[in-house]
């Protein structure tokens, strides 16, 4: 009598379950792919199929309500020699170079003036969040009433201490408007700042400040060399974010200047918008769009790494 | 911390810049609010002084909601706001859950591509997309903003949700699966209910966003009648070179007030998010 292998090694012959579709979609990848397979279709049907039209829509020639003619990147020539378009590309790296710097440099005063004990520390907080949470559109309004050019309350209140009537013209001249627009983007997102780097700040642990106090650093020795290196990655992060969305900035342009006075303060999305939109010119408002994005894949891309990372 | 400032110096150091943030931060708000308020001859009249009201009125309300479609505009925008943000959280649970929890080839890139779609901005995407709306045939309805919203609402809700899930412990969810559930029960079941304050903070940023949203709203909804209070009030209450200002500024507060109250009531739930969102990642 033989014994058969399987006894021999003690293994009993797999017996063929029946197979079920249940237990095929309970198999982790099966199920994680049907899962997810929804919400992927929907991003390939509404973000990447108008990614690359959008770029298919660059190499045309496409007056709205026409057929387009592919003219390959006869668009991009035309940008090249539009002197319009260098001054778009100009007005947005100041945009939001400017921008950028100040909600930096004021947001971790914000952090650091919040850091410390004090009464209604939280309802001062929610309150000071305000700006970053209220619809763009509806405090855009509220600023461009502050800085109409017949009764803004800013140049009033300007006279009342001695500047001469009718005080400056915060919209209508060209560097001011840059000048006005930076000051709005930043006392919108300045609060993101604050808040984040005040988290940031809570979670340096106090007995490094203790240490640095007991080996003789002062007060900026102990922000230079012990908060600051802590807060770095959270300051790098914060910034690329605000550089992304700072760059591809709307709707405050287009509520307070449109772009005016004379493309002072045109910036690519809202170049783009008169394009296609106003002009009627899908392709090239298409062509200007894409031009945002060599700097803003470098970034988003490095964003997205360095998320990774940490 | 030690504590061991004076009264004065206490003051100082605190309350001065503390109190600068707060002045610049509200006075739009404060502005916005007495504007509102003011008839018309105190508003345009350059001898008053403009920080008090005078003579304060309802005018600009009554105005503002008889004479214009304001209720419906703020009818359509909480409806868009809170359909795109459920539509969101669902899509956004499905990309979340499998990749948080689930071990399998591609999970990274995903999650990388689920990262960098959140940072693509709309004005990279809007004019490709005003013309698949248009072939859809969907210019000036909401399902127009209704289907464009997600596209920055899914991966924004599955990046934030993601985060929330991996702090999440498995012991639970391998519990039930030893005693025989199925992995859709699992989820459904077990691991939902215990992250409510993960949709919480999703669920908020996701409806500030929609109620923020201003490009795709402009494109796509040019008729009155299905305007949100963004386009609105920019297209409608600016007629030419004429402003209505009292009008202008009760209709911006009135439609900051949805987003202001329920961000007072989570606030908590929002700077979670909000730092947890762009910080831990």
């Amino acid at each position: 009598m033989a014994i058969r292998l399987e006894e021999f090694v003690g293994i009993a012959p797999r017996r063929r379950r029946p197979f079920t579709l249940g237990e095929w979609v309970d198999r982790g990848t099966v199920f994680s792919w049907l899962m997810m397979a929804p919400p992927i279709l929907f991003i390939l049907a509404f973000v990447g199929y108008p990614f690359c039209y959008g770029i298919f829509l660059s190499l045309e020639d496409r007056p709205v309500a026409h057929a387009g003619t592919f003219i390959g990147i006869g668009n991009f020539i035309k940008e090249a020699h539009d002197p319009v378009f260098w001054q778009v590309v100009r007005n947005t790296f100041v945009y939001t170079g400017v921008a950028t710097l100040l909600k930096m440099v004021g947001g971790l005063g914000l952090a650091l003036a919040m850091n410390q004990d004090f009464k209604f520390k939280n309802i001062i907080r929610a309150l000071l969040l305000l700006p970053f949470i209220v619809p763009t559109v509806l405090s855009t309004v509220a600023w461009m009433w502050m800085l109409d050019p017949a009764f803004s309350v800013v140049n009033r209140l300007l006279i009342g201490i001695g500047v001469s009537p009718p005080g400056p013209s915060w919209l209508g001249n060209p560097a001011l408007a840059m000048f006005s627009i930076i000051m709005i983007n930043t006392w919108r997102g300045l609060p993101f700042y604050g808040i984040t780097l005040l988290a940031g700040l809570q979670t340096v642990p106090p007995e490094l400040y203790e240490a640095a106090t007991i080996d003789g650093a002062s007060g900026w020795h102990r922000f230079r060399f012990v908060t600051l290196p802590l807060l770095k990655p959270i300051i790098l992060i914060v910034t690329l974010f605000s550089v992304i969305f700072t760059f591809a900035d709307f709707q405050l342009v287009y509520v307070l200047t449109h772009g005016g006075p004379n493309n002072a303060t045109n910036l690519f999305a809202t170049y783009a918008f008169d394009l296609s939109m106003g002009a009627g010119q899908l392709g090239l408002g298409a062509s200007v769009a894409l031009a945002m994005l060599p700097a803003l894949g470098l970034l988003i891309v490095a964003l997205t790494l360095y998320m990774r990372k940490s | 911390m030690v504590t061991g400032y004076g009264r004065l110096e206490q003051t100082v150091r605190v309350w001065l810049p503390v109190g600068f943030f707060l002045v610049v931060a509200l006075f739009p708000f404060y502005w916005m609010t007495i504007t509102s308020i003011k008839p018309d001859s105190e508003l345009y009249n350059r001898h008053l002084m403009p920080l008090l009201v005078h003579n304060p009125t309802l005018k600009h309300y009554i105005d503002l909601l008889t004479q214009t479609h304001f209720l419906l505009w703020t009818w359509n925008t909480m409806l868009v706001a809170i359909v795109s943000t459920g539509i969101s959280l669902v899509l956004g649970v499905m990309l979340a859950y499998p990749l948080a929890r689930m071990r399998f080839a591609g999970a990274g890139l995903i999650a990388m591509t689920v990262a960098a779609i959140y940072l693509v901005p709309q004005p990279l995407l809007f004019i490709p997309l005003a013309d698949v709306i248009n072939r859809l045939d969907l210019g000036n309805t909401l399902t127009a903003v209704i289907l464009t919203y997600p596209t920055m609402l899914v991966p924004f809700c599955a990046w934030l949700l993601l985060g929330y899930f991996k702090t999440v412990p498995k012991e639970l969810e391998e519990a039930a699966r030893i005693d025989g559930a199925s992995r859709l029960q699992t989820m459904r079941r077990i691991f939902l209910p215990l992250c409510t304050p993960g949709f919480i903070s999703a669920g908020i940023f996701a409806f500030t966003l929609s109620q923020n949203e201003f490009l795709y709203a402009l494109i796509f909804l040019t008729r009155s009648s299905v305007r949100t209070v963004p386009v609105g009030v920019i297209a409608e209450l600016i007629r030419g070179d004429v402003f209505y200002w009292g009008q202008l500024m009760a209709g911006a507060l009135l439609g900051s007030i949805p987003v202001a109250i329920i961000y007072s009531f989570f606030v908590e739930h929002y700077v979670a998010g909000l730092t947890s969102g762009s910080v831990k990642g």
